[in-house]
């Protein structure tokens, strides 16, 4: 049986441990209704540029644009928000995973958002065409435009023909999942109608139907980047508050655990030395 | 004249900026400035750095510049969507002239590693703000 000592010695240290991922989860909480609140704003945006590109799909059935026309695969892009840090759950692990799934044996680039991708991916000796770090935590537009200028530069010159983008969907505070969506080229399908399309075919396109699409597509593309490393924000301060939460219970359990050892062995420790000395009294009478 | 009026947003990547009845909404796009009143033909245009200016009847002009996005229009009215957008009380006129004198200079000494392109974007929108202050 572990000495008194030891014991002792160990709830120090689990206590020490439970202050700071107590500390940890207070922080968490305290970042995630900001994330959220920055997630809630990117929404309409995201909503309307979504909507004007369905407008123009839908209601003039352009299919032949550049961003549009499905080309033959030759190799695979899969874009990788994760975080920077880590105690935060599986949150990293998952997302991770789903990029795996989602490249299959394909021929693939990795371009990974988050440093803690970057060496999940590296670890398994995947191809990295970009790494960028310091920015999940606070994403701004101005991140996701330059990431989104640099895939589609790639996308142009042949060098990937498709694009996908693995990120984390906020469903609720507690309750996240990894999803993955195609980025390029567009699925036209996708964009849901709203029965108005009919009204829309006399639209005017300044200064073109294709001028107009390659100026909103990019556009589209940074939106989506940007909606995305938001709402993975929101998902990474969400989980690590999850998981420090129930690493501080955890903690607690531990703690009374071992005190209740700890009691037990001082009770046999003063019982011991009491036989000892009534004992020892015997053999002298 | 309420069943006159045109409703507009404006909506940047960071806030709704403006979501309310205009008589007349002036923007400028690629090919120049366009007036939009109610009962305008669906149109779909790329917007190019310049000033907005939000007309209504009984009310004092609101004007504010946009620096590129595009403009939907449709039943619903106009929306606008753009990656900056400011209102005129929140340009810094002091800041703008400063950061017109810079890219001017940029553009003047023609150094080897000039990104030309965004040394002229800088000015632009500076001149715009500038513009809008005076």
């Amino acid at each position: 049986m572990a000495s008194m000592r030891d014991i002792k010695r160990r709830i120090k240290s689990v206590s020490s441990t439970q202050q700071i991922t107590k500390a940890m989860n207070l922080v968490a909480s305290s970042k995630l209704s900001k994330a959220k609140g920055r997630f809630m704003e990117t929404q309409p945006f995201f909503k309307h540029t979504r909507r004007a590109i369905g407008n123009i799909v839908k209601g003039n059935g352009v299919t032949t644009h550049r961003y549009l026309a499905e080309r033959s695969v030759k190799k695979t892009c899969v874009m990788v928000i994760t975080g920077d840090r880590g105690l935060c759950g599986g949150y990293n692990i998952n997302v991770c995973k789903a990029a795996l799934n989602q490249a299959g044996s394909k021929d693939t680039a990795y371009i990974t958002i988050g440093s803690k991708g970057r060496d999940y991916l590296k670890h398994r000796n995947k191809e990295l065409a970009f790494c960028f770090r310091g920015i999940s935590e606070k994403p701004r537009y101005d991140d996701a435009r330059l990431i989104g200028e640099k895939v589609l530069k790639m996308y142009d010159s042949g060098e990937i023909d498709e694009v996908y983008l693995a990120y984390t969907e906020f469903i609720s505070t507690i309750s996240n999942e990894p999803k993955v969506i195609k980025l390029l080229p567009l699925n036209a399908d996708e964009f849901e109608s709203n029965g108005k399309e009919k009204d829309l075919t006399l639209t005017i396109y300044e200064p073109g139907e294709e001028e107009v699409l390659d100026y909103i597509i990019p556009k589209y593309l940074n939106t989506v980047l940007y909606g995305a490393m938001v709402e993975s924000a929101a998902c990474e301060l969400s989980s690590r508050m999850t998981a420090m939460d129930s690493a501080t219970e955890n903690a607690s359990e531990m703690i009374d655990d071992l005190n209740l050892l700890y009691n037990r062995v001082r009770q046999g420790a003063i019982t011991q030395e009491i036989t000892e000395i009534v004992g020892g009294s015997n053999a002298l009478e | 004249m309420a069943e006159n009026k045109i409703s507009l947003r404006v909506i940047t990547p960071n806030r709704k900026m403006y979501n309310g009845k205009a008589d007349l909404v002036i923007m400028r796009t690629k090919s120049g400035d366009v007036g939009i009143m109610h009962g305008h033909q669906p149109m779909v245009t790329v917007l190019d750095y310049g000033v907005m200016r939000i007309q209504s009847e009984g009310e004092e002009d609101k004007t504010a510049a946009v620096f590129g996005g595009f403009a939907q229009i449709d039943g619903d009215g106009i929306t606008v969507l753009t990656d900056i957008a400011e209102w005129a009380d929140e340009i810094d006129l002091e800041r703008a002239e400063q950061a017109r004198k810079r890219a001017e200079e940029r553009l003047s000494k023609k150094t080897a590693d000039l990104d030309v392109l965004r040394a002229e974007l800088a000015l632009k929108r500076a001149l715009v703000r500038i513009g809008l202050k005076k």
